[in-house]
């Protein structure tokens, strides 16, 4: 994978949302959600079915336009600017955007092309993902749930993007796959790129996550720090922010924070915030 | 702009070469409509004849319908679309694109229409430049607008009766237009001056087409 940015070199926050409020006709994706992920930061967002995960991350990727409030996606306007964002960074959506008629290598070849993505990195990308021989000129019609997660999963390694928003990676996984996700994500963290990660299953990449934040109802409601945080300590009584210490302090500058409710309850810090 | 549209035409037309869905479905299903048309009229050939260019145009309407229905559809199914907004395409590439898709969907089913009205309506083509122009302009205006229409109706739950009802009002200029330049075109038909109507047919086209450059963006994003 091709490094991303910095996460020391850039002062502005990956994703930052303030008051953050989407609907769907009328009803309430997300009901004022605060949130900054710094560069190069994994943050892991937990909550129950139709807290809002999902919504979250359509946000960030400007699929979901805020009805209200403020929102900031790698320095830019996600809605305003939507070709620029979106060609820096890649969703792994609960669909797999993938054609049944087009097999394996023409899907990842279209999905890299279209987003600007260099196609030389497709073969090392398929190779990661155990997509190879037959199974790449096999129509997606044919795969399987796993397959064609395989196969989103090799279109984001090889587009490799500053900022990876990733859904339930892990659903329809096998074993291996799933320690592959793992891997994935550390491998994309550790050259700089940010990974925001909503999971029903935290264990699966809790150690990897500098955070973790509860959505409940549309609105982050706590957040506490997780098992790649090496500084842990909590440094406020009501605020923690348990980002990497090479994250320039303007970007901590908009920390979430307010009096709140949930206590997620881990050994980390736990963070009370609307 | 030209980049994106020639990605996304070249994905369509290979989903359809894979799936021959306008071949093995779409062209059948006018050829039909065709032959039950010539039931209607009854064995004598006159009215055939007579009515061949407007029953022609009414088959490629409605197969236009089910092309662009087809082309909505393949962006529906798992999240397809949502990947094609994340792409970050260019949205006037991406209608350009899909409506070059059709365009030549079309093309194809209006070369399967006409021999069948030849075939079976015993028309004879006295103009063939008229008859080939009309089919070309006609089906660059229809494959605008249908994609434009396709997108608006995307997002809703009733797209397949919606795009119908939305599509064949707004596309009569262009059964008006090909069927008289037809008629023109055709032995037995009606001698006129066919420049107006590929005058009419021009505007159609460089109207939707410019219209679906600059709202396409708007409408993928909300549909």
């Amino acid at each position: 994978m091709a490094p991303a940015a910095s996460p020391s070199s850039v002062p502005l926050p990956a994703v930052s949302l303030r008051g953050a409020v989407a609907l769907s006709g009328r009803f309430p994706l997300l009901a004022g959600a605060d949130l900054d992920v710094a560069r190069g930061e994994v943050v892991l967002v937990e909550g129950p079915n139709g807290a809002g995960k999902t919504s979250l991350l359509r946000v960030c990727a400007g699929l979901v336009p805020l009805a209200a409030g403020e929102i900031s996606v790698l320095g830019l306007d996600p809605v305003r600017k939507r070709t620029a964002v979106r060609r820096r960074i890649g969703l792994l959506a609960h669909g797999s955007h993938l054609y049944d008629d087009l097999t394996v290598r023409e899907n990842i070849r279209f999905a890299v092309r279209a987003a600007g993505g260099d196609v030389g990195r497709i073969p090392a990308a398929c190779e990661r993902l155990g997509l190879t021989g037959r199974l790449l000129a096999t129509p997606a019609a044919k795969l399987s749930a796993g397959q064609r997660r395989r196969v989103a999963l090799a279109v984001l390694v090889a587009r490799s993007p500053e900022l990876w928003l990733l859904d339930e990676p892990h659903a329809g996984l096998d074993a291996s796959a799933r320690s592959l996700v793992y891997d994935l994500v550390a491998e994309a963290s550790s050259i700089g790129a940010t990974v925001v990660v909503a999971s029903h299953e935290p264990e699966l990449t809790e150690e990897l996550a500098d955070r973790a934040v509860l959505v409940v109802g549309g609105r982050i409601v706590s957040e506490r720090s997780c098992g790649r945080t090496t500084d842990s300590s909590v440094t406020d009584s009501s605020v923690t922010d348990s980002r990497p210490s090479s994250v320039d302090d303007e970007a901590r500058g908009g920390a979430v924070a307010a009096p709140g409710s949930a206590d997620s309850g881990t050994n980390q810090a736990v963070v009370h915030v609307a | 702009m030209w980049r994106d549209a020639l990605l996304v035409a070249g994905k369509d037309l290979r989903i359809e070469a894979r799936s021959r869905v306008a071949l093995g479905q779409v062209a059948p299903f006018g050829v039909v409509a065709l032959v039950l048309f010539a039931f209607a009229l009854g064995p004598d050939p006159t009215p055939l004849r007579r009515g061949a260019p407007g029953l022609f145009w009414v088959a490629v309407l409605f197969s236009t319908v089910l092309a662009v229905q087809r082309s909505v559809s393949v962006e529906s199914a798992d999240g397809a679309r949502d990947g094609l907004r994340l792409a970050g395409l260019d949205p006037a590439g991406l209608f350009l694109g899909k409506a070059a898709a059709v365009a030549a969907q079309l093309l194809v089913l209006e070369a399967v229409l006409g021999a069948g009205v030849v075939v079976l309506f015993g028309v004879r083509v006295t103009d063939p430049l008229l008859v080939v122009g009309s089919c070309l302009l006609g089906a660059v205006g229809l494959a605008a607008s249908g994609t434009l229409y396709g997108a608006l109706s995307a997002g809703l739950r009733v797209k397949e009766t919606l795009l119908p009802f939305l599509l064949l009002p707004v596309v009569v200029p262009v059964l008006l237009a090909g069927t008289k330049l037809w008629q023109a075109g055709v032995a037995g038909g009606t001698p006129a001056d066919g420049t107006p109507w590929l005058h009419l047919l021009l505007a159609f086209d460089a109207v939707y087409v410019a219209f679906g450059v600059l709202v396409f963006g708007p409408i993928q994003e909300s549909a």
